[in-house]
């Protein structure tokens, strides 16, 4: 609280330190121990990972005796390395469709003469207020009928149809604010509304389109209602589904439980301090959502 | 402020098209085939996320067994059926109880945190507490859901071993599997969970007043708690609107976290609308009774939806 150190000269000195000082170690205790109360538990998880399932049953917070990592091993092997690739395939195949049909729509919407926009944008950006536990039951009957059940590219058109309209919103709003000079350059150079798209506009959207990916992978990873209504076959599990379905068939082994969860929430935990810029720029742009 | 209301679409930009005079049939055509741009958006969102809600209300007229195929139609039947069954009454009290709990710890108790950490004195220290909270908000919920299951057993968990270790044994008990306690087990998961991203985006919202206003204060003598009231919650309030609808139409769709932490159990105790609609589509196979009950999220949702959307119409704050 640097502002108090302002306020000093207006009351008398003293008591005025006391309170300051008081507050000041109040504040910071209160905001470590709110850490501690988010962090444990996460570390707790990791540390069960390495434990077997008498220390499980023992006392809570010991630390386990050894550091092996045969648990980890053991259900990446039993399952979760299965997991993780239909999750990534997934994840990719769906974040590149949205980003591109996104910019394209986005691009469609700021810098053609396209009649009746306003009810084009009103028809996408529509679809953010629909939620997609609405829509389940008559999606389970389209996809049988598509013969896409229990398959991953269910997922990866949910998955696009129903971010397209969350990543338009951002990325149109990008495009609002770019200076139209480059476009309007290239026209009189004889660009097509094509080059113009690939070679300037979305070069120059790259840190909404980054933003948007990250987002997408952080939505795409952790989703859990399509994927277990949709993925729940054999084969193409992702890994939040696989999850739970390690949970029913090993849930006596913890550790192993344990370790598969830990693998499963470290990728996006990086993920996200990596790239944690671009991450707050998508959350604060898509705060309207 | 960032939110950008839905509605500012009406401006035609011509520029990268706008040679030869409008009118003519050759730029006419060159307008109507712009189209290509929004073309596949229009078709998927159109075919996957529109048509599926018309065809939610067609289904819930009907009675249709998913493995025989047998479709008849009951009419309002279903929509019935919802206002006799206890479980939607116990679902429907479980969502609202989510969206006030929730308005409490993640609009306010987030507001309150995010003014915190931005009256910190150094960048690095407000930072690094921004990160720490979000942390569970970027682990999925499945795994944050599976963890507090273990935390909340009695035998290997951390909270009863907590509450034994401080003398409180008379507290301990199976959190989930008491049908008093097991909502307010899974929203207090939730709040563990989400009231990181909420304190991150009030942090946003707040880094975007000018601090000269503060300044100001602090000249006429505003103490923190003054300027906190007088100044942050005032200018942020379109924020915390903005926080309080979403908020009650997250809460609206819950799904994940009592799927995997008590499937609504025990005794029906702690099913919300979402749960409840996967029980009687999937598993007891009442897809037209499941439809209906997606129904009744499908008008909330679209009550929030709307509000939302008035909401960001009006006149924004400008500094």
């Amino acid at each position: 609280m640097t502002k108090l150190s302002a306020i000093r000269p207006l009351r008398p000195a003293s008591r005025m330190n006391v309170w300051a000082v008081i507050s000041k170690t109040f504040l910071h205790a209160f905001l470590i121990c709110l850490g501690i109360v988010v962090i444990y538990p996460l570390i707790w998880m990791a540390l069960n990972g390495f434990k077997n399932n008498a220390q499980i049953f023992g006392n809570p917070f010991a630390l386990p005796i050894g550091w092996s990592w045969a648990n980890y091993v053991q259900a990446w092997n039993q399952g979760v390395r299965d997991y993780v690739s239909v999750s990534l395939l997934v994840t990719v195949a769906s974040g590149l469709c949205t980003v591109l049909v996104s910019a394209w729509t986005a691009f469609g919407l700021t810098r053609t003469k396209m009649p009746a926009k306003p009810l084009v944008v009103g028809f996408v950006l529509g679809g953010l207020m629909l939620s997609p536990t609405v829509a389940v039951i008559p999606l389970v009957r389209m996809m049988q009928a598509l013969g896409l059940y229990n398959t991953y590219w269910a997922l990866i058109i949910l998955y696009t149809a129903f971010r397209v309209p969350f990543s338009t919103f951002l990325i149109r709003a990008y495009m609002l604010d770019l200076s139209r000079d480059l476009d309007e350059a290239a026209v009189m150079d004889g660009a097509s509304e094509g080059q113009i798209f690939w070679r300037i506009t979305l070069p120059l959207c790259r840190p909404i389109v980054v933003s948007c990916v990250i987002l997408h992978v952080l939505f795409a990873w952790n989703e859990y209602l399509f994927a277990m209504i949709f993925s729940s076959g054999v084969g193409a599990q992702t890994l939040p589904v696989g999850l739970t379905s390690i949970m029913a068939t090993h849930g006596t082994n913890y550790a192993e439980v344990f370790a598969a969860m830990t693998i499963s929430a470290l990728p996006i935990v990086i993920v996200f301090f990596a790239a944690q810029r671009y991450f707050i720029r998508g959350l604060s742009d898509g705060i309207g959502k | 402020m960032a939110v950008t209301g839905v509605n500012s679409g009406a401006v035609t930009y011509g520029a990268a098209t706008g040679q030869g005079a409008s009118g003519t049939p050759r730029s006419r055509l060159r307008n109507l085939l712009s189209f290509r741009w929004v073309a596949v958006a229009v078709i998927l969102i159109g075919w996957f996320v529109y048509y599926p809600i018309v065809d939610n209300f067609i289904v819930s007229t009907t009675d249709q067994d998913i493995f025989t195929g047998e479709v008849s139609d009951v009419g309002l039947a279903n929509y019935d059926r919802l206002l006799h069954d206890p479980v939607v009454w116990t679902s429907l009290w479980n969502n609202s109880l989510y969206a006030v709990i929730s308005i409490v710890f993640q609009v306010f108790g987030a507001f309150l945190l995010a003014a915190i950490i931005e009256g910190l004195g150094s960048e690095r220290l407000r930072r690094f507490w921004r990160a720490i909270y979000f942390v569970p908000s970027a682990i999925s919920i499945t795994v944050t859901g599976l963890l507090f299951y273990f935390i909340y057993q009695p035998e290997i968990g951390l909270l009863d071993a907590a509450l034994r270790s401080v003398g409180l044994d008379a507290l301990v008990k199976p959190w989930l599997g008491d049908p008093k306690t097991a909502i307010y087990a899974i929203i207090a998961m939730s709040q563990w969970q989400g009231f990181g991203y909420s304190t991150l985006l009030f942090a946003i919202a707040i880094q975007k007043i000018p601090r000269e206003l503060y300044d100001a204060a602090i000249i006429d003598g505003a103490g923190p708690s003054r300027r906190l009231w007088s100044i942050t919650f005032p200018l942020t309030r379109e924020m915390t609107g903005l926080m309080i609808i979403i908020t009650i139409t997250g809460a609206f769709q819950v799904f994940n976290e009592v799927m995997v932490m008590t499937a609504g159990g025990p005794n029906n105790s702690s099913q919300v609308l979402g749960t409840w609609l996967y029980q009687q589509g999937f598993i007891e196979n009442n897809f037209g009774y499941g439809a209906a009950i997606a129904g009744v999220i499908f008008v909330v949702t679209m009550v929030t939806g709307i509000a939302q959307l008035l909401y960001t119409r009006r006149r924004r704050v400008q500094f």
